[in-house]
């Protein structure tokens, strides 16, 4: 028995991992290459797509300021969502943390609720809203804090209050699993070493929650900076974002070429952007990490 | 230096009461233990006086202030907690000058009292150490040397050592100890370990059902135990069932098998049927024909500096231990005789009669 293992030991594992490296192979390296190559072809208003390769599409995003202001756009709408995601989700956990069993998983029912709507009718119904004779401007109005309808609906903050709904979930998931792996004790620690409240989660857990808040933060800016549905819906003509950008290219300029392009640019500056930011916080809080 | 009471304190958690009713007196510099089992109380009233959980009623007065309503960072009470709690991504140096600085103590001051600290729990050298880079033992000091660098009030020690392996326990009860009588702190030890409360403590509080069983120094707790609990909780001891034969005001002769013998008895123990207590180190083997009792060796241990024998008798299964001393030791199934003094025996008011 034991010498057979041995004997089939060596292919036993690339054997097995077959069906799931033919579906990654098929589904996922192979469009990816398709469309890497497609980004080099040349685009051609009457003849269509010309199989010549060439770095003109990539030279005509980079340089044209049109395309410069939409990556920008993109990648500040997607900091936007993250950083406020940190700010409420971080301490969201911390008071789920402390709620009653029963109180908690109610409350994990509604912050997950979200994720379990379709995304169209979850949009819809933020844009119902969002609108300018919505429920949140009517109520504004009714108490009086603003005097005119504030722009919501088809602007950027719409766009970034409704992506903050759906992906706080990931943000507080995220920060929970690290939460656990605390040592409880600790917070008494500091406690009675003459720290208060404010100061013990300052200097002793928010460090020690850099795990979770890091993960959660990289599966945030990542959704939020390809997100297409929502800034579609909330966002609209005005607020165009890499996504909506390449779909238009895709679908209405008909210059996949360029969709091509744009769409393996927001590949690449999502890449770095996350490595980059990982290594940092990974640097900065290594004994966390170890 | 400061001595601590705690008056008529209470926690309840809905029906369940954790602590009740704990009066406490614990002098400067002593070091006290709260012995019992889980569910005793004793963390509970760890917690109370460190600050981190509020109590239901009663207070805590350190050096004739009342605490009770104080939060735990202003009470200056250094705690080393059961899984050391250090903290991760502070290194040894960090960890230990955490509580001076959260007390703005100067900059070259905080280095001189971390090294300080570091050179009490003989640790000088790893001040850049993190600790997921110390062992078991080192953490442990290392949470001591935090706890002791702010200068507290009183130590608490929340089971610090049940997570070392036995021989590092040893040593460190000895250490611990040496150290905490050097500085002439008041400590407070939380522990289930009845060999470690014995080796540390001046006094010894026996924990139960939230309150205090026995209060006394090791020697009066082992000795002179006045309820079962007690007796049984701290080292092995033998029941006897005696008969209560003459009776005058607190005078009685008490027959324990063969043998009767005259002792005081507290008006609350009726009889005439009572439970005798005798420790094991406190029966004497013998051969049989000159023996109070006799009986066969049923069990036979070997422990290096002693032997534990159980011997069948007819009052029962009775421990004995013996000291290594090179003599002949009898074997298992060998008739014994086994003897005792008088003295040695202890009557002790049966549970039922405490409530």
């Amino acid at each position: 028995m034991a010498s057979s293992v041995a004997h089939t030991g060596r292919g036993t594992p690339w054997l097995l991992s077959l069906p799931a490296l033919a579906l990654y192979l098929a589904l996922l390296a192979v469009p990816l290459v398709l469309t890497a190559i497609l980004s080099f072809n040349a685009f051609d208003g009457m003849r269509g797509i010309q199989q010549t390769l060439g770095w003109g599409n990539y030279l005509e995003i980079l340089l044209d300021g049109y395309y410069q202001e939409i990556f920008l756009r993109t990648g500040g709408m997607a900091l936007a969502v993250t950083v406020i995601c940190i700010v409420l989700g971080v301490p969201e956990t911390l008071i789920l943390a402390k709620m009653k069993p029963v109180w908690r998983g109610t409350f994990f029912v509604v912050i997950l609720g979200p994720l379990l709507i379709s995304v169209v009718v979850r949009t819809l119904g933020w844009s119902v809203l969002l609108g300018s004779q919505g429920l949140v401007n009517t109520a504004l109005r009714s108490l009086g804090l603003v005097d005119e309808p504030i722009r919501l609906l088809f602007s950027m903050t719409g766009v970034v209050i409704v992506l903050t709904h759906v992906f706080l979930p990931f943000m507080i998931i995220a920060v929970w699993s690290a939460m656990q792996r605390l040592d409880g004790q600790i917070e008494h620690a500091a406690r009675s070493l003459g720290a208060g409240p404010f100061t013990t989660f300052r200097r002793i857990m928010l460090p020690q929650l850099m795990p979770g808040i890091l993960s959660g933060a990289i599966i945030v800016f990542a959704l939020a900076a390809s997100a297409y549905a929502t800034p579609a819906i909330i966002g609209g003509r005005r607020v165009k974002v890499v996504a909506t950008t390449l779909y238009d290219e895709f679908f209405n300029s008909l210059n996949w070429p360029l969709g091509a392009a744009i769409a393996v640019l927001l590949l690449l500056a999502n890449v770095l952007i996350i490595v980059g930011c990982n290594r940092i916080v990974e640097r900065r809080f290594k004994q966390v990490f170890a | 230096m400061s001595s601590l009471s705690l008056r008529a304190l209470s926690k309840s958690y809905g029906p369940v009461h954790a602590v009740r009713d704990m009066n406490l007196d614990v002098k400067e510099g002593e070091f006290l233990s709260l012995l019992g089992p889980s569910g005793c109380g004793k963390t509970t009233t760890l917690q109370m006086v460190a600050g981190f959980v509020p109590p239901t009623t009663g207070s805590i007065v350190v050096d004739g202030h009342e605490l009770t309503s104080i939060a735990p960072e202003k009470r200056d009470m250094g705690v080393v907690f059961q899984s050391y709690a250090l903290f991760p991504h502070m290194s040894v140096a960090q960890n230990i000058g955490f509580g001076l600085e959260m007390r703005r103590v100067e900059r070259g001051e905080l280095k001189r009292r971390v090294e300080e600290a570091l050179a009490m729990v003989r640790l000088a050298g790893l001040e850049g150490r993190y600790p997921s880079e110390l062992s078991g033992g080192q953490r442990q000091r290392v949470a001591i040397a935090r706890a002791l660098a702010i200068r507290p009030r009183v130590l608490l020690l929340d089971e610090p050592m049940s997570n070392l392996d036995a021989k590092l326990r040893g040593e460190m009860h000895v250490e611990l100890r040496s150290l905490q009588r050097r500085l002439g702190i008041t400590a407070i030890l939380v522990t289930h370990d009845q060999v470690e409360a014995m080796t540390m403590s001046d006094r010894i509080a026996v924990m139960t059902n939230g309150g205090i069983a026995q209060l006394g120094t090791p020697q009066e707790v082992y000795d002179r135990p006045t309820s079962e609990f007690a007796s049984r909780f701290l080292g092995h001891t033998n029941v006897l069932s005696g008969r209560v034969e003459k009776r005058a005001g607190d005078e009685a002769t008490v027959k324990v098998g063969p043998v009767s013998f005259r002792t005081k008895l507290a008006k609350d123990q009726i009889g005439p049927e009572i439970a005798v207590f005798i420790r094991p180190e406190r029966l004497r083997l013998g051969s049989p024909d000159e023996a109070t009792l006799r009986g066969l060796v049923g069990t036979r241990l070997f422990l290096g500096g002693s032997w534990i024998y159980e011997i069948e008798t007819e009052l029962g299964s009775l421990r004995i231990t013996q000291q290594n001393i090179g003599a002949l030791q009898p074997e298992e199934g060998e008739p014994v005789g086994v003897s005792w003094n008088a003295d040695d025996l202890r009557i002790i008011a049966t549970e039922g009669s405490h409530g």
